[in-house]
């Protein structure tokens, strides 16, 4: 009964906030609408027994992402700036692929998404496991993706420092 | 809507709402794509499109894999590449911003050197 609550405060909270984000006026003001999404997605990851990721998530997406994010809104946009909008007929035809795409969905997982996985086995993985698995060569061990991230990385940080630096 | 009565007395969460909170995040991520014309908040709408899919990889792993280890760590391979494609959008964006003066995308229409 405690889980339906949270989830579904979690879930208001996100449908809300994640709306208010890209139809807010001030450019500041959808980043922070993004950052309380990006907090109840960590709480989501919590309610589905992986604090791993929870923690992952605060780290990166909290922590980093958003003092990027605030960073760049900072460096690029003068006090009191409006966002500018599209044109109305653009926004009415984005609104009606939005909706039109949501309605589709719904229609899909509704009718096809079956009826049996009401539950899931709320036991919590092991912090070893996840260690061994992202470590491992076997079989469904993730090694090689997890260095090739760490490429992808890299290539990252010496990209944006050649684009970002001054001439 | 009888079946949601009859969850919400067993106090469980079907599968099927995970899907949809997933579902409302990742379209109003694509509206904020279409309709904003800041690159930050272009960037913004596509940091929600990814968490939504973040979201469904984590929720299938849960509730039809348990036991397994597949959707979370796509989830977690995409939170990296997540972070890295949005630090080098924002270089791209601060550099487009000291030539410019402008990070609309309305301006964009030359590209420098």
């Amino acid at each position: 009964m405690a889980n339906q609550i949270i989830f579904y405060v979690l879930a208001t909270i996100i449908a809300t906030f994640s709306i208010l984000a890209v139809t807010s006026n001030k450019i500041i003001r959808s980043a922070l609408y993004l950052l309380f999404v990006l907090l109840s997605t960590a709480g989501l990851y919590l309610l589905l027994n992986y604090p791993y990721l929870f923690g992952v998530q605060i780290a990166v997406y909290a922590g980093g992402v958003m003092v990027l994010f605030i960073f760049a809104i900072f460096l690029t946009n003068k006090p009191g700036d409006k966002v500018e909008k599209e044109q109305p007929i653009r926004r009415i035809v984005a609104a009606i692929t939005a909706i039109t795409g949501v309605a589709l969905c719904a229609h899909i997982i509704y009718y096809n998404v079956t009826k049996a996985f009401t539950t899931f086995i709320a036991e919590e993985e092991k912090i070893q496991n996840i260690g061994h698995t992202l470590m491992g060569t076997e079989k469904y061990q993730y090694l090689l993706p997890f260095e090739v991230i760490s490429i992808l990385l890299l290539a990252c940080i010496v990209g944006s420092i050649m684009i970002a630096r001054k001439r | 809507m009888g079946d949601f009565i009859a969850n919400f007395g067993l106090g469980q969460v079907p599968i099927t709402a995970y899907l949809g909170v997933s579902l409302i995040m990742f379209f109003s991520g694509v509206y904020g794509f279409l309709t904003r014309k800041s690159l930050l908040m272009i960037l913004v709408a596509v940091e929600l499109m990814l968490n939504a899919v973040d979201i469904n990889f984590v929720v299938f792993n849960r509730f039809l894999f348990p036991g397994q280890f597949e959707g979370f760590f796509f989830a977690l391979f995409t939170i990296a590449i997540a972070a890295c494609e949005t630090a080098v959008a924002i270089a791209i964006i601060i550099n487009i911003y000291r030539n410019t003066s402008s990070v609309q995308v309305g301006d964009l229409d030359e590209m420098k050197e």
